[in-house]
């Protein structure tokens, strides 16, 4: 079975060897593919015409009047109550989701139809703008699919979201003659105002048996957790009226209170609160003396004074959401859109896609029997958590509620997710506002290990022909006691290496990999040779690093293992004169570079450079012969957020800018490139993940005045 | 060989194409193809009165919600309570809040009866509970109850199974219907149903129970644990098997099991068809059918040859090189695998329909295990296989920190089940999900201390934040004298020249009262004097008056220089979850005396920095102050000079790092003989072992002098005391030191920012 996810290609880059029996497999599979064909083709000369009659869909303008009718007869069977004990694995069927490459499940919605009793009346209104609405995105999704047969989850078309506006047990017939019902497995219905008077239950009341419920108002007594969706009550107005996004900032009341339909004793409480603590909190009710026309359900009232509805949210930092005569209600969707702070006070209530949102980040909630202490309680949030939740829930309003779409496609992931759970969103793409998303990182080395030093590192030298030199350092890097293994990344294709024989003689392992091209990429490519979680990238020349500071830095990894731990430091500067970033290699009391020239770096870094560069940064620096270590630095500091860590006094070094300290000639092109691969690298990551540190380290009793001999690293700085 | 194939290879796509061109035309008429071309897909109508289409609901009704309901909300409230009972308990109808508002969340654990059998493991949940900061020994100040009765093992056919527990409980005072108790139970039901029976009536109490089945779980009421074994270490714990962060995997098993297979019987539907999936290769499913008396009498077929098979692997080995494990449900949900192959980071895959995942009210699983549908056995290895390899890296580590912060002790499963309790308690004052499920853990966060991840040092690169760029300093004088000393002067100014500084706190622990306002030095910078209550860790207690994150702990003698201070926050500011300082010492193991071993010699590695002078976050005042049990601290109180190992163990605990050392100039302290003590010795700090630069002593700094040599016994007795608490030794060793970029390099003087730290 193909796996959606791309396999790492675990050889080198066109490594020159093992080439052979990858060209057997293409033609082996290219055959394959041909006969599969010709197999295929001669098939459908005898493919059975089941496809359905696509009749009533191939029309292209037609009107909700048009769609058929069916009449119930009055003893149609109705389904099973809904029945409470019903989990994914006991009432679901997932062998109709199956395993496919996508982990995605295939949606089906059954054809709108008109439904009548027996005497002609109507059962329901065929459809509302809302449903309509939901259906359609789900049509346009990649959920759907229109082969009932390939289909894993069913959605009726009939409308539920309104109980009141349904005749309960003729609705419940209508979906037992569903085509595919089957006890209504794998069907999904939608409903936002369940439960009618009296008692407004917090489930639909119409008979649906297994099938799943996403519902509006469901209390932890009827909420199946894991099989049923709590979804939002959808506010029309979200459509109508456009609240800009407020900033963070001061807002003229704390606590707002703008429901119409509240229990007196609420409302008691509510007022209560006012008369304590003053203006600060608003308690509005509807109005009573409107000129007509002027809709109701935009206006609020109090006293004398008039406020525009949802307008008037927006001045609250907090907004009250208290329960109705259902447990779901509208203003929720309201108050979010409005960048206020939702304070639910609804007990049993389960919250909009509460499987996924935390609501915690987002809203305060508050045991009904704690409603006189709800001033306190708010009074002790900080003013920066505060605006965090404002700015959470506005992102919670447009990800999840703002239109029909957002809620169906939020319910079906959700399902989804379920099924493919190890394909599932995760916590963070559900909850993270863009903003948060777009700052934060998530370190993929986030457990604070050390690794053993036993392990040891991988010494990777990359080299062109400069062979005197770089048995040099073969020689030198070979005398480090936790050295383990040594790569040479041969990069010339037009001269061999040399002989076995004339290789120095080492106590590791001395390997010699061939690359297909000369690119500097290759230095980064995560080979299987390595298998220690160190690398030590060092050039051909590098010749000056003492054993003593070899081990050091190799120490210095361990306890920082996700960082790039290097030796020469470069730092980048903003110049103002020119708006842009510059390159610095002057004697700086900052660093935010390392040279990947001699440093100490975790092998999964070399999966990122090689896998997941972003942009066009690795074809770039191969094109160019420059910047790769840059890149390195970039790639390493976005990912982590950390800084590098340089180790041990300076030192000269063989490099093109380096000669500048030497007092030659500065090699100026060389530094303009370093500065135009910052600038380049910093569009293309979007921001400036470098980061500025003052220290470096060295080892704890560093020309601390104490015998030589007695200290661990004795030979560090010496030249 | 290489041509003819290229040959025949061609010949058939010649073949193909003809056909395709000369016979697609017919092809094209098929319903097949005309079908998916024509209309494909077929999507949802766009009706032509979609915009006329009335909406679900007027908004009048939407707003209005119907009629006002006939029951006031109190009257509702007090229904509930006679409605949702027992099976439909949630903590506003079962749970008695009340009891909690008065006195905090205080737990009151029964006292035992003579003669009554406890099992070892329930013993070890008992003296968790004691030994957690919540325990109280009255029952009248108490919120949550817990029964002395061993209740964890209720399958009648165990030897552990307690009877009569129904009238046991009827005959205490406290029971109250079971209002307020929490129960813990590992087995419930029996052979052949294994239905989850515990044998007496629960009445209100809430359950913490191990193979908890969704269905009947109390969702927000019931907390589902882990099955732990009897060997369960009672604290401490240790530390999971992931010593390395290889990608891809280096694991030479991909999935394994190697476990009973059920001939019979509830669960054998799943363990019957595990030996399926093994491919001999990197798929290996072992099971055996020898287990139970009467095996032989359900032997089918394949019994001799998987018995055979089952022997060639080794269970320990598995699940040391395997990426993933299954983990199916046994008789029972949850299976001891579970925790096992957490530890292993060996990655779970559930095999267990239905089961309650331990902890999932705040634990996210998605993140840490794959979770299976038993009946989708065979779709799991294509699964697993898909799985991207970093995501593989992070689900492993997920393993090893989940074990680490939840399970790997029982002191862990206890109080992770009593947090998660507390939580509800007062929604607006608890963890969000994202709390529990990132490093450190629920259990080292608290929300009293504030529930916006700002303030805490831990989430800093989470969400992009970085911590104020102020700090206070906080020095604790002890001086007996009447006028203030000359170091107490120059710390004040030299502190107060650091631009970073925000605000001067002294801590007067002393009897006289400190000096008046005007004797103080005029500084830039604020500064309080807070009165002590004269006890060492009341260093640490979580002054309000400590405004910023970063806190400079100094003593009065502490004698630092400010760029010594201005280089050690810049570090800090990189470090903000490390305790960053001057001083340091380091422990070790002595394997002769066979305890630990501490030392201020002067030495290559460091693991203690000395609160005389270092940099932390605010935070760990809270948490040294509120999370550690009362006891920890009263042993710091009687011990001198302890209080900083404590704060050092605490920090390593919680961040599993070393701390670190910054350059410092030599002289930190200055005028240590001539000291004068302020109160009695267990009170004030003794003079400080601190070694004379000068002259390093290869001998411990304060061997001589008696006074020294206490101090010095007292500080190893102190750390071992301390290991022994946390159950291990959570202090972490570091080789370096962090000095300014440009430290004694060759270069100019004029160059440099710190120049001033190189003066000898």
């Amino acid at each position: 079975i193909m796996c959606a996810s791309a396999k790492y290609n675990t050889r080198g880059p066109a490594l020159i060897p093992r080439m052979k029996t990858k060209h057997r497999i293409y033609y082996i599979t290219l055959f394959s593919i041909v006969l599969l064909g010709l197999i295929a083709t001669g098939m459908f000369q005898f493919w059975p015409h089941s496809i359905e009659s696509s009749s009533d869909w191939t029309v292209e303008k037609r009107s909700v009047h048009d769609v058929p009718v069916v009449k119930l007869p009055a003893d149609s069977p109705i389904p099973e109550r809904g029945d409470l004990s019903c989990r994914m694995h006991t009432c679901f069927d997932v062998y109709r989701c199956g395993f496919n490459p996508k982990n995605k499940i295939k949606v089906y919605i059954y054809s709108l139809k008109k439904y009548v009793d027996e005497y002609g009346t109507l059962v329901s209104n065929t459809i509302s703008r809302e449903y309509n609405e939901l259906l359609t995105a789900i049509s346009d999704s990649e959920f759907y699919t229109d082969d009932v047969n390939r289909a894993c989850l069913f959605v009726p078309s009939i409308d539920v979201l309104n109980q009141n506006a349904l005749r309960i047990k003729e609705t419940a017939q209508a979906l037992a003659q569903l085509s595919r019902w089957d006890r209504g497995t794998n069907h999904l219905l939608f409903n936002m105002l369940p439960g009618g008077p009296p008692d407004y239950n917090t489930a639909l009341d119409v008979p649906r048996d297994r099938a799943l419920l996403a519902g509006g108002g469901f209390s932890t007594w009827t909420y199946r957790q894991g099989y049923d969706v709590s979804i939002p009550v959808y506010s029309p107005l979200s459509g109508e009226v456009d609240l800009p996004e407020r900033g963070p900032g001061p807002r003229r009341y704390f606590i707002l209170s703008s429901q119409m339909a509240l229990h007196p004793e609420y409302r008691l409480e509510l007022e209560a609160l006012q008369a304590e603590n003053g203006e600060s909190v608003l308690v509005l009710d509807k109005c009573t003396n409107l000129s007509d026309g002027v809709p109701a359900v935009r206006k609020r009232c109090y006293k004398n004074q008039v406020f525009d509805y949802p307008q008037v949210l927006q001045e609250s930092t907090f907004c009250v959401v208290l329960r109705g005569a259902r447990l779901g209600q509208a203003v929720l969707s309201d108050v979010l859109q409005a960048g206020c702070v939702p304070v639910i006070i609804a007990d049993s209530y389960i919250l909009p896609f509460s499987e996924v949102l935390d609501w915690k980040r987002a809203s305060v909630v508050i045991p009904e029997e704690k409603m006189p202490e709800m001033y306190s309680i708010l009074q002790s949030i900080p003013q920066r958590q505060i605006e965090e939740m404002q700015r959470q829930a506005r992102w919670f309003w447009e990800a999840y509620f703002r239109s029909m779409k957002a809620i169906a496609l939020a319910t079906l992931q959700i399902i989804n997710d379920r099924i493919y759970p190890y394909a599932a969103i995760s916590y963070e793409e559900w909850n993270d506002p863009p903003a948060v998303k777009w700052s934060s990182v998530s370190n993929p080395l986030f457990l604070p290990l050390i690794p053993p030093q036993s392990q040891g590192f991988t010494a990777v030298v990359l080299t062109y022909d400069r062979v005197e030199s770089l048995f040099r350092v073969i020689t030198e890097v070979s005398k480090v006691p936790s050295l383990s293994k040594l790569l040479v990344v041969w990069n010339n294709q037009n001269k061999n290496p040399p002989e076995d024989s004339l290789w120095p003689k080492i106590r590791v392992p001395l390997k010699v990999v061939r690359t297909a091209e000369n690119k500097l990429s290759n230095r980064f490519f995560p080979y299987d040779e390595i298998e220690t979680e160190a690398v030590l990238a060092i050039d051909d020349d590098i010749i000056m690093l003492t054993s003593d500071e070899l081990q050091f830095g190799y120490e210095v990894w361990r306890e920082f293992p996700d960082r790039l731990v290097g030796y020469p430091g470069r730092l980048h500067l903003w110049d103002h004169e020119m708006n842009k970033w510059k390159y610095e290699s002057e004697w700086t009391n900052e660093v935010s570079m390392v040279l990947t020239g001699a440093a100490f770096y975790h092998k999964y870094f070399n999966y990122l450079y090689t896998y997941k560069m972003p942009g066009d940064i690795k074809n770039w620096v191969d094109a160019h012969m420059n910047c790769e270590d840059i890149a390195m630095n970039f790639l390493v500091a976005n990912v982590t957020g950390k800084s590098v860590i340089k180790v041990t006094p300076r030192k000269k070094f063989k490099c093109p800018e380096c000669t500048a300290i030497d007092g030659l000639s500065l090699d100026q092109t060389h530094m303009v490139e370093r500065s135009e691969c910052i600038n380049k690298f910093a569009s293309v990551f979007g921001t400036m993940p470098l980061k500025v540190v003052e220290h470096r380290a060295d080892p704890v009793l560093y020309k601390d005045d104490f015998p030589e001999k007695l200290k661990s690293f004795p030979n560090i700085g010496s030249l | 060989m290489q041509t003819r194939k290229k040959y025949i290879f061609l010949a058939f796509l010649a073949s193909w194409l003809l056909l395709f061109l000369f016979g697609g035309d017919q092809l094209r008429r098929f319903p097949f193809f005309s079908a998916r071309k024509a209309e494909a897909p077929r999507s949802w109508p766009r009706w032509t009165d979609r915009s006329l289409l009335k909406s679900f609901a007027d908004p009048e009704e939407l707003q209005r919600d119907g009629d006002p309901p006939l029951l006031s909300p109190r009257e509702r409230r007090a229904a509930w309570l006679s409605i949702y009972r027992s099976s439909r308990c949630r903590m506003e109808t079962c749970f008695d809040l009340s009891r909690c508002e008065r006195n905090g969340f205080k737990v009151f654990t029964y006292p035992l009866e003579r003669g009554q059998p406890v099992s070892e493991t329930y013993s070890k949940i008992l003296s968790s509970i004691e030994r957690s900061r919540y325990h109280t020994a009255r029952p009248e100040e108490a919120c949550l109850f817990i029964l002395s009765i061993d209740t964890l093992d209720r399958d009648r056919l165990s030897g552990h199974y307690v009877r009569d527990v129904d009238e046991k409980i009827r005959g205490s005072p406290l029971w109250n219907g079971g209002r307020n108790h929490l129960i813990f139970n590992l087995y419930s039901g029996t052979w052949p149903s294994y239905a989850g029976e515990l044998g007496f009536d629960t009445g209100h109490a809430i359950l913490a129970r191990a193979s908890s089945d969704s269905r009947t779980f109390r969702p927000g009421f019931d907390v589902s644990i882990p099955l732990f074994p009897r060997e369960h270490p009672q604290r401490g714990g240790d530390g999971g098997w992931l010593r390395q962060d290889s990608l891809p995997p280096k694991k030479k098993f991909l999935l394994v099991f190697k476990g009973k297979r059920y001939l019979t019987g509830i669960g054998s539907g799943t363990r019957n068809a595990l030996h399926h999936i093994h491919n001999g290769k990197d798929i290996i499913s072992l099971t055996t059918c020898k287990h139970g008396k009467d095996w032989e009498k359900h032997k089918d077929t394949r019994c001799d040859k998987d018995n055979v098979d089952y022997e060639r692997f080794d269970y320990q080995e598995l699940l040391h090189n395997s990426t993933f494990c299954i983990v199916p449900r046994g008789r029972r949900l949850g299976s001891f695998r579970f925790l096992e192959a957490l530890q292993a980071a060996c990655i779970p895959v559930l095999l267990s329909d239905g089961w309650e995942l331990p902890f999932s009210e705040a634990i996210d699983w998605g993140k840490a295990a794959v979770v299976g549908s038993e009946r989708l056995l065979l779709q799991i290895p294509s699964a697993v296989r898909c799985i991207h390899p970093e995501r593989v890296l992070a689900f492993q580590q997920q393993t090893q920190f989940l074990w680490d912060a939840y399970f790997s002790s029982v002191d862990k499963i206890v109080h992770t089940t009593l947090e998660i309790i507390k939580d509800r308690l007062s929604p607006h004052r608890s963890r969000s999900r994202f709390l529990w499920n990132a490093l450190p853990g629920g259990l080292l966060v608290l929300p009293d201390f504030s529930t916006h991840l700002r303030d805490f040092p831990f989430y800093y690169l989470h969400h992009g934040y970085s911590p104020s760029k102020k700090f206070t300093a906080f020095i604790r004088a002890v001086t007996q004298a009447g006028s203030l000393s000359q170091p107490i002067l120059r710390l004040i100014q030299a502190v107060s020249g650091s631009q970073y500084c925000a605000q001067i706190v002294v801590l007067w622990s002393c009897e006289k009262p400190p000096p008046p306002s005007g004797k103080w030095p005029q500084s830039s910078v604020p500064l309080t004097i807070i009165q002590g209550r004269r006890k060492l860790s009341d260093r640490f207690f979580p002054f309000g008056a400590i405004q910023t994150d970063a806190v400079l702990s100094l003593d009065e003698d502490t004698s630092l220089s400010t760029s010594e201070v201005d280089f050690a926050f810049s570090v800090w500011l990189s470090f903000p979850e490390r305790i960053v300082g001057f001083p340091t010492q380091s422990h070790f193991w002595d394997a002769e005396q066979g305890r630990w071993g501490y030392t201020s010699k002067w030495t290559n590695e460091l693991s203690i920095v000395l609160t005389a002078a270092a940099f932390y976050h605010r935070y760990y005042h809270s948490l040294f102050t509120e999370y550690l049990p009362a006891g920890l601290r009263e042993l710091v109180d009687g011990l001198a000079a302890c209080e900083d190992i404590l704060m050092n163990v605490l920090v390593a605990a919680v961040t599993k790092l070393p701390p670190i050392k910054v350059t410092q100039r030599k002289q930190h302290k200055e005028g240590v003989a001539q000291r004068a003590e302020c109160g009695d010795g267990a009170a004030g700090t003794p003079p400080a072992g601190q070694r004379s630069p000068s002259a390093p002593r290869p001998a411990p700094a304060g061997a001589e002098g008696t006074e020294g040599s206490r101090r010095f016994s007292q500080r190893q007795d102190c750390l071992n005391q301390l290991a022994e608490w946390f159950g291990y030794m959570p202090l972490v060793p570091s080789q370096l030191r962090l000095d300014p970029v440009l430290f004694k390099d060759q270069v100019s003087v004029l160059r440099k920012k710190y120049p001033s730290l190189e003066k000898p």
